[in-house]
């Protein structure tokens, strides 16, 4: 996008912009993000979801901790109240899909294969695959997995990163850039903590926190429907906030931004 | 597993540099990448010739650099440097800092070769 404009300067590579020419070469100085591409495309899906006025949640976390069940609930709580849409990432099946679908939800598989993570072109794919009129939420649920999917911006607006109780309280400080990046941290499955003793809620924050990420931290349990109320106000928060910036022409990406990101948004 | 792709695009970008400058191919390609970018440099590196195979970056050299983590404090001011899962300043120990340096992922320079050898 700006590879022309030095907008991807920042104080930590600006020493390399000025790096000798080799002999019988030409060195040519490039300093443009390495997934660029999935960037324009990923910037191209949020305009699909801004002109609408649609919020776009991604939802990422270890295989099983609840993402779609988690889905399940929150689309039956709200059910009267917005229309929701959902895209699923899965190395295979559409198990995922036709669970939100029996629902009365639309929902779209995305089968990856062998891909671990969803991209910006694959979400793309799926937009066109779906009738977006009249949603409000669009929840992507990316493919269980706390490394890959944290570094492809797929144009959502937020990212929501789920940690169960069953998984250990250490996982942001294990996986710093998965939850460096999350929007809200839930702590799922809270159902289980009785059973569980070593599983301190706290100090999952705790950890969160060194990360720098004043992202809130909810705890809940979608099959025994505790700590639903709070997770679904934020939604609502969230989906005011968005409305609010579609009206003054305003996007938003999710709290991490790759480096040369933030300058350009700072300078836009 | 995804650094494939990041490859796929590393390769990508090089092959538009080369039509660009219209040269022959690339003989360096140095790739900058922050510990909190998310990609490991050892397995990009393994993943490099695969996605390189048959394009004109297929027989160049791959150098990595990076900067330190840096974070600056939102409290005190200080610029310090930081372990990647406690991104704390240094000097006061509050976590409200923003990263400076070390989550860049970028293509940094490339050198090609602008005359047949
Ligand atoms: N006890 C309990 N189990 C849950 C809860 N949410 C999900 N599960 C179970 O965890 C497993 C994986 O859930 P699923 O939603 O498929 O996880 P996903 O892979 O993240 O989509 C299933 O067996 C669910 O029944 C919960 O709140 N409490
Ligand atoms: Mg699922
Ligand atoms: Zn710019
Ligand atoms: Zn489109
Ligand atoms: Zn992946
Ligand atoms: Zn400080």
């Amino acid at each position: 996008m700006c590879n022309t404009c030095g907008c991807n300067l920042t104080p930590g590579n600006q020493r390399l912009a000025f790096k000798p020419v080799a002999k019988g070469a030409t060195a040519v100085s490039v300093l443009k993000g390495l997934l660029a591409k999935n960037d324009d495309q990923a910037a191209h899906n949020r305009e699909h979801f801004d002109r609408r006025g649609i919020l776009a949640i991604n939802l990422m976390s270890s295989p099983g901790s609840g993402k779609t069940a988690l889905l399940e609930a929150t689309l039956t709580a709200l059910k009267n109240e917005f229309t929701c849409a959902v895209i699923e990432g899965d190395l295979e099946t559409e198990n995922d899909a036709e669970r939100i679908r029996a629902l009365g939800v639309t929902a779209h598989q995305i089968v990856t294969g062998t891909a671990c993570h969803l991209d910006a072109h694959l979400v793309h794919d799926a937009l066109h695959h779906m009738n977006l009129d009249g949603v409000d939420i669009l929840f992507i649920e990316n493919v269980g997995n706390l490394v890959c999917p944290a570094s492809f911006d797929l144009g959502q607006h937020l990212n929501v990163t789920l940690l169960s109780v069953t998984e250990g309280d250490d996982k942001p400080a294990k996986y710093p850039v998965m939850f460096r990046a999350a929007d809200a941290m839930l702590l799922t499955k809270t159902d289980l903590l009785a059973v569980l003793d070593d599983f301190d809620p706290d100090q999952a924050e705790a950890h969160l926190r060194n990360l720098a990420n004043p992202a809130p931290v909810l705890r809940l349990s979608a099959r025994k429907n505790l700590g639903m109320d709070a997770w679904l106000a934020w939604l609502r928060e969230q989906l005011a906030a968005q409305r609010a910036r579609v009206a003054i022409g305003q996007s938003r990406r999710p709290a991490i931004q790759s480096d040369g990101q933030t300058f350009h948004s700072a300078s836009a | 597993m995804h650094e494939l792709a990041v490859a796929q695009a590393l390769v990508e970008q090089v092959e538009a540099v080369i039509v660009q400058h219209a040269a022959m191919q690339a003989s360096l390609i140095r790739v900058h990448i922050g510990p909190l970018a998310g990609v490991v440099p050892e397995l990009l590196a393994t993943a490099f010739p695969l996605a390189a195979a048959g394009s004109r970056a297929e027989h160049a050299e791959l150098e990595f650099s990076h900067a330190p983590i840096t974070v600056r404090c939102q409290t005190c001011g200080a610029e310090t440097e930081a372990a990647m899962n406690r991104l704390l300043c240094g000097a006061c120990g509050d976590w409200h800092t923003q990263i400076v340096s070390g989550d860049e992922l970028l293509l940094e320079s490339v050198e090609l070769e602008t005359v047949p050898t």
